[in-house]
């Protein structure tokens, strides 16, 4: 909410002329999410200092409000770090309150514009997840010495761990509009936030204001990566009401993306979805349910063979399949694809009579997000009501997990796992499920099996005896 | 000439006539316009021209479309065209026969002379002369000389053929019910299982029913008690031929109502002479009988055979809330006659496969079963006769040596006696295997998706018709499946909370003056106030051991109970801390008296569990935490820059004040949101404040006074404090006004000490006011403690006065509707209805939690 600039160059109130603001008076602007106060709290020849100050309206952030999608505002809570942190409104405020300065232009000092200047920035509550370093990774390639300060979350509660917030402390000599883009750019990619006042012209605005210095940094890759990341669409209010822990589709994509993450050298995924292929066509399966089928990639795959004639997508979540239908073309009118294959939204756990009478279902990657206790419920409903001849699982291998370098020891591949099996666990689970059920079933590894530690991921073939006979 | 004709209740009629045969004049003569569907008018609704005959099919698209629906209402259907053709009429057959109702065929005989002439004076038919000769030759093609035989053939149940204008204008029609529709007999009955041959239990058991011997050999009950018995009187057992006597007996007695089963209708078509397979205990039947001297033997076929044959297949009792039937019957054929139904009702439904003793394997139709009808059945032996949705079924084997079983209803007890011996070895053993689990709770397991997704509209005692929309139901189908619990804990969940309006004291945004003017302007006299304690909503459900957990709410190997939070969650990650939880909240329950107290094995508690952090650590940290981190931060540095500028310039001076004011409200946030966290390192360090006893064995607590709540409760919290907390509280009578302003002051005290607030409830548990229910609850939080909801800076005028305009009325509609699906769970619960009965409600609950209200409501 605050940012100090500070300049020892002579005469040291020329930085008033660069920011086009007087040192002699306070100067406010009222912006969208409320007002941007300028003043000087020291103006000599030797030293001055400007100072901007975001006076956001905590209430005006979340009244009246309306997103694209005509639901609540983007802020649910009066209740938030905005008016008080470093974000992308302090961005805002530099384009719109030092415009000029950040273009580099000054029209009474246009030479000291485009000179560099000793400069020192101030930021209060810099939101930053990680520690210190990344700061200094990002900062101090651009040509800035930094000096960081953290502290606890809450001083009476030491248990909390620490605050997410630095107070930061620039020091360098640069064109104080180098300056104003470093931050322009660089304090929303740090702050984990929304953007709330992007517009479509957001790589437009990265490339004008960081051109210049993007392409050398050596966190290239994760700026971009991280200021262009929030352009998704936004996802059912209504489910982050429920669910307690945050916006539900935010946190499972970005988990995707860490499990994806993990597993990627061996880019298992493809192989996952190649073998599961294989297994359906020796089966001879014409019609597939795909229990959880996520944003249909495999559904994708199964598309491409003429042989499918009827694919079924289930997933429980709604949103992940209004994605599935978008990526899979199946809300364009006419489309060839439509006429074989359907989302439907149902649960693993619920019995549902949309999902029987198909030669085979797989379930990839699906039941180490259930629940223990109600892994009886679903075997029950994949083989008593969906009742496929041919089920296929697959699951990851926990003994696996230490052959992958991004994985803690201990931690499961993906946050919303409730359990991962080894392969004795899977084994057990498995057989005894096809005893209950009758069925024959068939393990298959997939992906590079470490001698010790067997294959990354895991795959049961479950076959009905009658389909034997 | 008048003659009566007899015309089943539930038919589809047919008339058969063509052009200018009078049909149309004919059905407003006799049936309602809604009852006939003419393919004139439809023709005229897909053409705009009756007469074009290029909209025939379409036509009878619809009207074919349009008769399926009434048919499948049960309503009686007339079909006014030619149906001159065998091809016209065969799929009408099949419709009725579809929706098991009669097919009647009514013939306007009327000679084509004067169907020429009548067409003659109607211009707009176009070249009908054609038509109508055309008409007459198919009629005499496909009816030949007997129009009745031919139709009868075709597959109408009843056929009148109406030969001259005499007759047609004569005819008169009286509506009467299906012989299988006796919903005005109310009851009570002793209904009973498969006798077969059983005499001896069979007259033990109607001793034990209170049934007294008649001077004639039959019995009655001294309160008018009838006995319904459910077919299969004969076969394998000892005394078939006796068995079949009393029967006899009882039916032309009144005292019994009797129907068919497989083996009697066996028996009978080997008393008819027809060829059958003697098997299955046939033999001992046909042995008693051909034991019997000739005589009596004669006359015992011949009465036999006529009671028999007068039998009808099923029962739809006591104004349709109780169907028996040999078999069961399935909900769409209650009440209806066809071939089919006689069939399911003497067989029931096999899926085709043969089982490992080479028995047919039944389809289990009521596992499937959703009628609001209760069924009562036999036919397949059972070792317990146990309720599935609303049906039951009560062979309980006796002739195999188990137990003849009667249900006696209204009261739906079961009475048994066991069988004297076995008296013929079971094919399939009589005790198989079975679960640790009730039929009900086997069933259970998996609940169908069709009972909880879509638009639903969901019928509660407190609340009629609560609607759900799709994408209400939507949203909690993913909750649910996600991140709620075992749904056989979830019992009930928890009804949101609204606040009062906005309150116009200076600084204030909630006062109790609104509260309880809520409720004093409804027209309640007395309120109750208690204190809000600020933690997590937490439901116990809490069994006294894992019998009760397996016997009441059907769980094996997940607990003896749960916490659950208000969306359905576990409270507890970790089942020994579960475990350990419950165990206290056991052991308050014993130490009170309280199983013995409410004769219950298990208690449904509403409480609040503290600390607040126990729970919300996540929401803490990330939202309340950070942001009073941040702001303490940067607040103080705001402050000290902006006031080495004022010593500058003096026109930031306003500044200086306006972000003094933050900080020190951006500390007393810090502070707010501190009081409701402590460390917990152990069990030890939670509270418990539990405020509704819910539901026991038998009861939901609905029907006391929250007074009666907060005393009960406070007898528990005594046992074990301060890990249990009796929550504080006041009432306030309206007829005097200082207890009003004592509860006000109460709360400010409570308040200004950093408590949340009160919540206000009427006295009574479930009010309703001038305009239907009232809020079951209505929150008051205090000034301090809405910081942490509205914004560390709130309490600002230029703040306060925007967050005024705030409109409750959806969250009261929504409170409204949760309490309603909340207690209906439990009452449903209580009643052992089937679990997804319950978890509709439950269900119901978080679908509308996912409406989009403002969340600091």
């Amino acid at each position: 909410m605050l940012l100090t600039i500070t300049t020892t160059i002579r005469p040291a109130t020329d930085l008033g002329f660069l920011l086009h603001k007087n040192p002699a008076r306070t100067q406010s602007h009222e912006l969208s999410f409320g007002k941007v106060h300028v003043f000087y709290p020291e103006a000599t020849e030797e030293r001055c200092t400007a100072a901007m100050l975001l006076d956001i309206d905590p209430i005006g952030l979340v009244r009246g409000r309306k997103d694209s999608h005509g639901s609540d505002g983007l802020l649910a809570q009066y209740v938030n770090d905005r008016p008080f942190v470093a974000s992308s409104f302090l961005s805002v405020a530099i384009a719109q309150v030092f415009g000029s300065a950040l273009g580099g232009r000054s029209k009474e000092r246009e030479s000291l514009a485009a000179t560099p200047i000793p400069l020192t920035a101030t930021l209060t509550a810099l939101p930053c997840r990680g520690d210190e370093r990344l700061l200094k990774e990002l900062f101090e390639p651009l040509g800035w010495r930094v000096r960081a300060t953290g502290r606890l979350l809450d001083a009476k509660m030491p248990e909390w761990g620490a605050s997410p917030y630095f107070d930061v402390e620039l020091t360098g000599t640069k064109r104080l509009s180098e300056l104003l883009s470093h931050l322009y750019v660089l304090v929303p990619v740090l702050d984990g936030d929304k953007h709330y006042w992007v517009a479509e012209d957001e790589i437009e605005k990265l490339l004008r204001h960081a051109g210049a210095w993007l392409n050398t940094h050596p966190r290239r890759e994760w700026i971009t990566h991280r200021y262009l990341r929030h352009q998704r669409q936004l996802t059912a209010l209504a489910l982050s009401r429920l669910a307690d822990d945050g916006d539900p589709d935010e946190v499972a994509l970005e988990h995707a993306s860490e499990e994806a993450a993990i597993e990627r050298p061996l880019s298992l995924q493809e192989r996952r979805m190649d073998a599961v292929l294989e297994r359906l066509r020796e089966a001879g399966a014409r019609s597939v349910v795909d229990l959880g089928c996520g944003e249909g990639k495999f559904i994708a795959r199964l598309l491409q063979e003429r042989r499918f004639e009827r694919i079924v997508g289930v997933d429980v979540s709604r949103s992940v399949l209004s994605r599935a239908k978008e990526r899979l073309g199946l809300d364009r009118a006419h489309s060839a694809v439509a006429a074989r294959v359907e989302l439907l939204q149902g649960s693993l756990t619920y019995r549902d009579a949309r999902l029987s009478g198909f030669d085979a279902a797989v379930a990839i990657e699906v039941v180490e997000h259930l629940d223990p206790h109600r892994l009886a419920m679903f075997a029950r409903n994949s083989f008593a009501f969906v009742g496929a001849p041919v089920t296929i699982v697959t699951t990851p291998n926990a003994e696996y997990n230490s052959r992958f370098e991004g994985l803690a020891r201990g931690r499961l591949r993906h946050r919303d796992h409730r359990f991962e099996w080894t392969r004795a666990e899977f084994r057990a689970w498995a057989e005894s499920e096809a005893r209950r059920y009758a069925r024959s079933v068939e393990f298959h590894a997939i992906g590079d099996e470490d001698p010790e530690l067997g294959p990354p991921t895991q795959m049961a073939v479950f076959t009905s005896m009658e389909k034997r006979t | 000439m008048t003659v009566e004709r007899k015309l089943p209740a539930l038919s589809l009629v047919v008339l058969v006539g063509p052009s200018g045969s009078g049909k149309s004049t004919f059905a407003a003569r006799h049936f309602r316009p809604s009852e006939v569907l003419s393919s004139d008018w439809f023709r005229s609704r897909v053409r705009d021209d009756e007469n074009d005959m290029s909209g025939n099919a379409d036509a009878f698209e619809a009207l074919h479309f349009v008769a399926r629906k009434r048919l499948a209402a049960g309503l009686l259907t007339v079909i006014d065209a030619t149906n001159v053709q065998r091809e016209a009429r065969a799929p009408l057959v099949a419709l009725a026969r579809e929706f098991h109702v009669v097919p009647v065929a009514i013939v306007l005989g009327v000679p084509q002379r004067i169907a020429l002439e009548r067409n003659a004076s109607r211009p707009e038919r176009v070249d009908s002369e054609h038509y109508v000769r055309k008409q007459y030759a198919d009629l005499r093609r496909s009816l030949g000389r007997d129009a009745l035989g031919a139709l009868r053939r075709e597959g109408f149940a009843s056929v009148h053929v109406l030969g001259s204008l005499e007759e047609i204008d004569g005819a008169t029609f009286v509506r009467e019910p299906l012989w299988t529709d006796r919903r005005v007999e109310r009851g009570p009955f002793d209904i009973i299982g498969d006798v077969h041959g059983c005499l001896a239990e069979l007259t033990t058991l109607l001793d034990r029913l209170g049934y007294v011997v008649t001077q004639s050999g039959g019995r009655a009950h001294p309160q008018g008690r009838r006995v319904v018995l459910l077919g299969d009187l004969v076969d394998r057992g000892p005394r078939n031929v006796d068995v079949l006597r009393l029967a006899r007996r009882l039916v032309a007695d009144g005292t019994a109502l009797c129907v068919p089963g497989n083996h009697d209708r066996k028996f009978l078509r080997w008393l008819q002479g027809r060829e059958v397979r003697i098997s299955h205990g046939l033999e001992r039947s046909i042995a008693e009988v051909e034991a019997l001297p000739a005589d009596v033997q004669a006359s015992f076929r011949r009465e036999s055979a006529e009671f028999l044959d007068g039998l009808i297949s099923h029962f739809v009792l006591d104004e349709g809330r109780l169907v028996v039937a040999h078999a069961g019957m399935k909900r769409e054929m209650q009440g209806r006659a066809s071939p089919t139904v006689r069939d399911f009702a003497l067989y029931g439904e096999t899926t085709g496969e043969i089982d490992e003793y080479g028995l047919p394997v039944r389809a289990n139709w009521a596992a499937d079963y959703r009628g609001e009808a209760l069924v009562v059945y036999g036919h397949t032996p059972v070792p317990r006769a146990e309720w599935l949705n609303n049906t039951i079924c009560i062979d309980t084997g006796c002739v195999f040596g188990g137990r003849l079983t009667a249900l006696r209803y209204p009261e739906l007890e079961l009475v048994d006696v066991p069988a004297e011996r076995e008296w013929y070895p079971p094919i399939r053993p009589l005790n198989a295997e079975g679960s640790a689990l009730s039929a009900q709770h086997e069933h259970d397991d998996v609940l169908d998706l069709s009972d909880v997704t879509g638009k639903r509209i969901v019928e509660s005692r407190l609340f009629r018709g609560i609607t759900l929309s799709e994408s209400e139901t939507g949203a909690a189908l993913e909750a649910m499946s996600r991140f709620a619990t075992n749904p056989r804990w979830i019992a009930h969940l928890p009804p949101t909370m609204s606040p009062p309006e906005t309150s116009s004291i200076d600084g204030f945004l909630e006062h109790p003056d609104e509260a309880l003017g809520y409720y004093r302007d409804a027209g309640v006299r007395k309120v109750i106030c208690q204190e809000k304690h600020m933690g997590s909503r937490a439901i116990v459900v809490v069994c006294r051991d894992a019998d009760t957990a397996r016997e009441r709410f059907g769980v094996l190997d997940d607990g003896e109970g749960a916490v659950l939070t208000r969306t359905g969650r576990r409270f507890f990650d970790a089942s020994d801390r579960e475990r350990a939880f419950l165990e206290r909240v056991r052991a308050a329950l014993s130490a009170a008296g309280f199983w013995e107290r409410f004769a219950s094995d298990w208690f449904v508690l509403d409480c609040e569990l503290m600390p607040w952090s126990a729970k919300a650590q996540e929401l803490l940290r990330e939202q309340y935490a950070a942001v009073g981190a941040a702001a303490t931060s940067a607040l103080p540095r705001v402050v000290s820059v902006l006031e080495a500028a004022t010593s500058r310039t003096s026109d930031c001076a306003p500044l200086v004040e306006k972000f003094r004011r933050i900080a020190s409200s951006a500390e007393s946030f810090v502070s707010a949101y501190r009081r409701y966290c402590w460390p917990v390192a152990d069990l030890g360090d939670l509270r418990l404040a539990p405020f509704h006893l819910l539901a026991a064995e038998g009861r939901v607590f609905v029907d006391e006074t929250h007074e009666w709540h907060m005393r009960t409760l406070a007898e528990l919290a005594a046992v074990d404090p301060p890990w249990f907390v009796a929550t504080p509280w006041r009432s306030v009578d309206f007829d005097d006004p200082k207890s009003a302003d004592d509860a006000v002051a109460w709360w400010r005290e409570l308040t200004e000490r950093g408590g949340e607030g009160m919540v206000v409830k009427p006295w009574d548990f479930v009010v309703r006011g001038r305009r239907g229910l009232l809020q079951p609850a209505v929150k008051c939080r205090g000034r301090e403690y809405l910081r942490i909801i509205y914004g560390p800076d709130y309490t600002a005028d230029e703040h306060l006065s925007r967050l005024r305009q705030r409109g409750v009325g959806r969250k009261r509609a929504l409170a409204l509707r949760e309490f309603a699906l909340g207690i209906e769970a439990l009452e449903r619960f209580v009643r052992r209805e089937p679990l997804r009965r319950v978890h509709e409600c439950v269900f119901g609950v978080l679908a509308l939690e996912s409406d989009a209200v403002d969340p600091r409501l």
